[in-house]
């Protein structure tokens, strides 16, 4: 009796926990509701953790207080990284999360076989499968991918690609899959157990190759693919638990990962498969060294001057601003231009940086209020009102290529107008093609004057001269 | 054109989950409880109908999300995912496991309760960055 009284209860906690994981995401639409999301987050997995641990089935609470109190300090670690290194915290937190959903479904499988094999249905064979192939390649994949974001020695920045790599990487994934149906309706065979394991060294294999043949510059959709699968190996714990507030958080997660990869496909004008498959930028380097076009430097003086004389300048921050830590010194030049009654607006391209959204954060953390950070399709309109676009750190997202090149690689890809303002200001590293190692149209216009040097460095020297020069005109 | 792929991709997946409760269906009663078969694959159908219904909810709820937010909306959907911890206890704390499968589960258990610790502080302490023109309201 009073049993069936806790399960209700429990069952009850999982509503409420369901309901404000929901609302959660609700709040999260604008800026000035999304702490609210929060905390509504944080008390749904207080509830969940909380009913979970009252089950009367739980009687080992050492074995569940001592991994709480173990993950208090590389939790609050982690979450203190600093915001440039949010890609690479995000990548690790899906291998957790992957790791996590493998571990239980090993667990559940490893369990069952041995104590209670009449549970390995059809159904939860088919759920266990699909939860430890996600599960462990999220972990190998994830691992890999903040990795490359780290910038880590071991692992090659540019695509790391061989003859026939699909091939091998569909050929592994396949024979999972294959011995996954074998697992399903043979569930409990002398070599059933032999066969799972190798379904897992199968999987941890193909979540790191899978993604080494993918560029930096592709690490937007990578990181929103793996978030989707982390919360679709949740679902599947869900199907094999019974547990459906599993299924409904997983599924949230999954959904936020396919929204997310798909907006970052479309503002590259690429789908899901060329960007798994197609290994972006490694092709086109040789084409790139062909022929030398003269680029235009222009002093620190001078520039300082043109945009002291703007009345509107557009700044489109890229991943080389996230590089050079610039976001507080470009707050500065975004000082000193609208001290001068120069308007000044951010165009932020959808995969600008290393992950969604990633350039929106760091510029709030430079405290830019975000009203002045404007999304491409917002801002393209008015590009040819600008007087000056400062291109700090950014590159294929400015390319005129992507709308005129047909045998441009980004040819499709919609990009910010820089190329329509009065005049342009390039602010990049070194004299090399970007990332894709395409060559850049806009460098070589008319109207573009290259700044070369650090991000940091060059937005430094611009807002001495603004500061110096204020005072003497 | 991605979205064709996705939309594609969904139907497949989607197939093969509304395919497979009818086999599971088949195969359960012949297991063992005969009368328990036709309640079980009941469940199997509402489970089905419960992760469609998220799928759009969720669907319908990020769409809208801000694009200024969406890295903070990672690291949130993130911390949420790690409800795997809900398994992770169950497995480190079950009464009937062996001990090396209870270390599984405590590693599990540890892996999550990393994410949603971190995940949720690291979510707040973006958010409190994002402020509007007229200054202070976060």
């Amino acid at each position: 009796m009073s049993e069936n009284v806790i399960n209700n209860l429990i069952q009850l906690g999982y509503l409420v926990a369901t309901a404000l994981f929901i609302l959660s995401l609700h709040w999260m639409n604008t800026p000035k509701t999304a702490r609210r999301g929060v905390f509504s987050a944080i008390f749904a997995m207080v509830i969940a953790v909380l009913a979970t641990w009252a089950q009367p089935g739980i009687t080992h609470h050492l074995w569940v207080l001592i991994p709480i109190l173990a993950s208090i300090y590389p939790g609050i670690w982690l979450s203190q990284v600093p915001l440039t290194a949010v890609p690479q915290r995000t990548a690790l937190s899906h291998a957790f999360g992957g790791l996590a959903a493998g571990l239980v479904g090993t667990a559940k499988y490893f369990y069952w076989i041995s104590h209670e094999q009449e549970m390995l249905t059809a159904f939860r064979m088919t759920a266990i499968i699909a939860e430890i192939i996600l599960g462990y390649l999220t972990f190998t994949g994830s691992i890999i991918a903040a990795g490359k974001l780290q910038e880590v020695k071991w692992i090659p920045q540019r695509p790391w690609v061989y003859p026939g790599q699909n091939f091998v990487n569909m050929g592994a994934f396949g024979l999972a899959i294959l011995l996954g149906l074998l697992l399903i309706v043979w569930p409990n065979a002398g070599w059933s157990p032999f066969a799972f394991v190798v379904i897992i060294l199968l999987s941890l294999n193909f979540g790191w190759m899978l993604v080494m043949p993918i560029g930096g510059a592709d690490m937007p959709t990578v990181i929103a693919i793996l978030n989707s699968f982390a919360g679709l190996s949740a679902v599947a714990m869900g199907f094999v638990l019974d547990n459906k507030l599993l299924i409904t958080a997983g599924a949230l997660d999954g959904s936020s990962g396919l929204i997310l990869s798909i907006i970052m496909c479309q503002a590259m004008n690429r789908s899901f498969l060329n960007v798994l498959f197609g290994a972006f930028g490694q092709v086109q380097q040789s084409a790139a060294a062909g022929e030398q076009k003269q680029y235009k430097a222009e002093t620190m003086q001078g520039a300082a001057q043109i945009l002291e004389n703007a009345s509107s300048v557009v700044i489109i921050p890229g991943y080389g601003m996230a590089v050079a830590q610039a976001q507080h010194k470009v707050r500065e030049l975004y000082d000193q231009l609208k001290k001068r009654g120069i308007s000044v607006k951010f165009a932020i391209h959808p995969v600008a940086g290393r992950m969604p959204g990633h350039m929106n954060v760091l510029l709030a953390e430079a405290e830019i209020p975000y009203d002045d950070l404007l999304e491409m399709d917002e801002i393209n309109p008015d590009m040819p009102q600008c007087d000056v676009a400062l291109v700090v750190g950014a590159n294929d997202v400015v390319n005129p290529a992507a709308r005129t090149d047909k045998a441009s690689p980004i040819f499709g890809m919609p990009i910010i107008d820089a190329d329509k303002a009065r005049q342009v200001f390039a602010i990049k590293r070194s004299k090399n093609p970007g990332f894709a190692g395409i060559d850049n149209e806009l460098y070589f216009l008319d109207k573009t004057w290259m700044l070369f040097g650090d991000a940091k460095a060059v937005i430094g020297e611009l807002v001495k001269e603004l500061s110096g020069g204020s005072g003497m005109h | 054109m991605a979205l064709f792929h996705i939309r594609g991709i969904a139907a497949a997946v989607l197939l093969a989950l509304l395919v497979d409760p009818t086999l599971a269906a088949d195969s359960a009663p012949a297991a063992s409880q005969a009368h328990a078969g036709g309640h079980k694959s009941l469940d199997l159908t509402a489970m089905l109908y419960v992760f469609l219904l998220s799928t759009f909810i969720g669907v319908g709820v990020i769409m809208r999300v801000s694009r200024l937010l969406h890295t903070p909306l990672m690291s949130i959907t993130n911390a949420i995912s790690a409800i795997a911890v809900v398994g992770a206890i169950i497995v480190a704390g079950g009464q009937n496991y062996p001990i090396g499968i209870r270390i599984l589960g405590a590693i599990a258990m540890f892996c999550s309760m990393t994410n949603i610790i971190s995940g949720f502080l690291i979510t707040d302490r973006m958010l409190k960055m994002f402020k509007s023109r007229e200054g202070a309201k976060p």
